[in-house]
């Protein structure tokens, strides 16, 4: 047991308990299991992404775990209720964006706001003043009444997401909350999302942009044909691949470097190519300075040094055996 | 007492849509008004003619006109859901304690109230025509219309909920609502027909609604037809309201 298993109790809360979830539906060619068992455990207040190509199964798994399709087979805890058993008690505590948004182009976005309010039991003034509250965090206030058609795709998407946190849920699903953005609003969804994690509101995304798992998510679980293929903190997950690469320019006697840092023990591989020194080591970052002690002390003048970290992609590749990359849209 | 409340806020919703674009109204209505300066006169010739139901043209041609609005002002209202699928709002409502029957109601509500305010603007552009109906008759009629717009609206809706493509709703709710107003006698009294047309009549249940009508604006309220039509509407619109809200609960994919 560590200290954080007996200080940070809370941060041992689970909010989604998931085992061995599927989701099977009839096609003409028979059934197609579009999840096929897949287990997760998400904590309190982090911010959970579900990483995966399109026809995974990611946006299958998240509408399972907010009450939509009702799971063919397995057991999931959502927000502390039971998905089968208590499919009510879990709406009241969770908040869904869907991918396609869900509001209608003729809508303000001050009514839809008070009307969603409204259907989790609030009164109309309570609903009111946490609309008007929702449209300043998430500045819409001037865009309040006009037509959501009219909103810009960073609007709208704000809006789509006012509405899933007008009742305060514990727990917000994103269902590819940026595909489709610019940039700009991409960021600007990013801040938001971790100012509610900040606030506590534990969220689970699926996305199928590598930079923003990497970027966004406390932890995550990469998602291929119905499966968790690998579950864990970005960090971690890159460490498992083959741990980080320095890249060191030699001026002089490159071989005598190479075999030098070979022999150390936080080398793993060692490789030259023209004065061009290349070291997978566990930690990049400690490995550097003790790279250039030892280089200077032997008397090995060092032109360049690079540390390039594994990416996602490179974990995508190795647990899958194909490249992200090349199977996003 | 929740069912209530959720069904209000959802016809809120819907209200101020329809309050947004109340040329819908006017459309609405303008067939029937075209069907009442453009047809109806032809009736006044045959009107003498053997077989024609007492009461004069306008009385015995109104009330199905009234029939017809409510059957086709209904039937089209699952387009906009069809695009509300597309755009996630049922998925959306979906995913909040709402009731599923609410989801229903409060739309079928709003698109009653539509037909009821075509019916009214209908039922007064005709008055000049010489139509003849009082306040008791015309509550009852307009009660039999929501009956219709409630079983109609909830057909189109469960439809659109298992079709979800315009593509295939269009022909298939065109297609099914064409034979059964043939059927029912709205354009021309089924008096005048042969005897096998009688027959095929006498199954469709909107016949009934037809015959009831023209009991109303005959001034016949105390016919067994007029029981007799309210009552198989109430029961195919509680029937659809049924499905239709089945519909709603179950996973939109």
């Amino acid at each position: 047991m560590t200290a954080t298993d007996l200080l940070g109790a809370d941060a041992a809360v689970t909010v989604i308990e998931a085992r061995d979830l599927r989701r099977t539906f009839k096609s003409r060619g028979g059934d197609v299991e579009a999840v096929a068992g897949v287990d997760l455990t998400v904590r309190a207040g982090e911010i959970f992404g579900f990483l995966g190509p399109n026809g995974a199964g990611k946006t299958t798994t998240l509408r399972m775990l907010a009450t939509l399709p009702p799971p063919s087979g397995g057991e999931a805890t959502v927000a502390g209720y039971d998905l089968r058993r208590q499919p009510d008690k879990v709406r009241e505590n969770i908040g869904y964006v869907g991918q396609r948004g869900g509001t209608d182009a003729q809508v303000s976005s001050r009514s839809e706001l008070v009307l969603q309010g409204r259907l989790y039991g609030m009164a109309k003034a309570q609903a009111q003043e946490r609309a008007a509250e929702l449209l300043a965090v998430l500045e819409l206030e001037d865009a309040a009444d006009r037509q959501a058609g009219t909103y810009s795709g960073g609007q709208r998407r704000r809006l789509d997401i006012g509405i899933g946190l007008m009742h305060r849920p514990r727990l917000l699903f994103l269902d590819e909350p940026t595909t489709g953005l610019d940039p700009q609003s991409r960021a600007r969804l990013w801040v938001e999302v971790r100012r509610l994690a900040g606030a506590g509101t534990t969220v689970f995304l699926t996305t199928h942009y590598l930079e923003e798992a990497d970027a966004l998510c406390d932890r995550l679980a990469i998602i291929d044909h119905g499966r968790v293929v690998v579950e864990g903190s970005p960090d971690e997950l890159k460490r498992q691949v083959a741990g980080d690469l320095v890249v060191l320019g030699v001026d002089g006697d490159a071989e005598a470097a190479m075999r030098l840092l070979q022999a150390q023990d936080f080398t793993r591989e060692a490789t030259l190519d023209e004065g061009t020194v290349r070291l997978y080591v566990d930690r990049g970052e400690a490995a550097m300075p003790a790279i250039l002690r030892l280089l200077d002390s032997a008397g090995l003048p060092l032109q360049t040094i690079a540390l390039s970290r594994p990416s996602l992609d490179d974990v995508f590749l190795r647990q899958t055996g194909k490249s992200l990359r090349e199977t996003a849209p | 007492m929740k069912l209530l409340r959720d069904t209000w806020l959802v016809y809120l919703r819907y209200l101020g849509l329809f309050i947004r674009n109340p040329a819908w109204v006017a459309i609405g209505v303008l067939q029937p008004v075209l069907y009442l300066i453009l047809f109806a006169p032809l009736l006044k010739s045959i009107s003498a003619s053997p077989g024609f139901p007492r009461g004069g043209a306008y009385n015995v041609f109104v009330p199905g006109l009234l029939i017809q609005l409510g059957l086709f002002g209904a039937a089209g209202v699952g387009f906009s859901l069809i695009s509300e699928l597309r755009y996630g709002v049922v998925e959306r409502l979906r995913v909040t304690p709402v009731s599923r029957l609410a989801l229903l109601l409060g739309r079928a509500l709003r698109d009653i109230m539509s037909l009821l305010i075509q019916s009214l603007i209908l039922i007064l552009l005709s008055l000049p025509f010489g139509l003849n109906i009082h306040l008791g008759g015309l509550l009852v009629m307009l009660a039999l219309i929501a009956l219709i717009g409630l079983f109609m609206a909830s057909i189109s809706y469960a439809c659109a909920l298992w079709l979800k493509s315009e593509d295939s709703f269009a022909p298939l709710i065109f297609t099914a609502t064409l034979p059964v107003l043939l059927l029912s006698g709205v354009l021309l009294p089924l008096t005048l027909a042969s005897e096998w047309l009688r027959r095929v009549a006498a199954a469709n249940p909107l016949s009934y609604a037809v015959d009831a009508a023209r009991a109303i604006f005959n001034d016949h309220m105390g016919d067994a037809s007029v029981t007799k039509g309210v009552a198989i509407m109430a029961v195919l619109a509680v029937g659809a309201v049924a499905i239709a809200a089945r519909n709603f609960g179950r996973a939109v994919s």
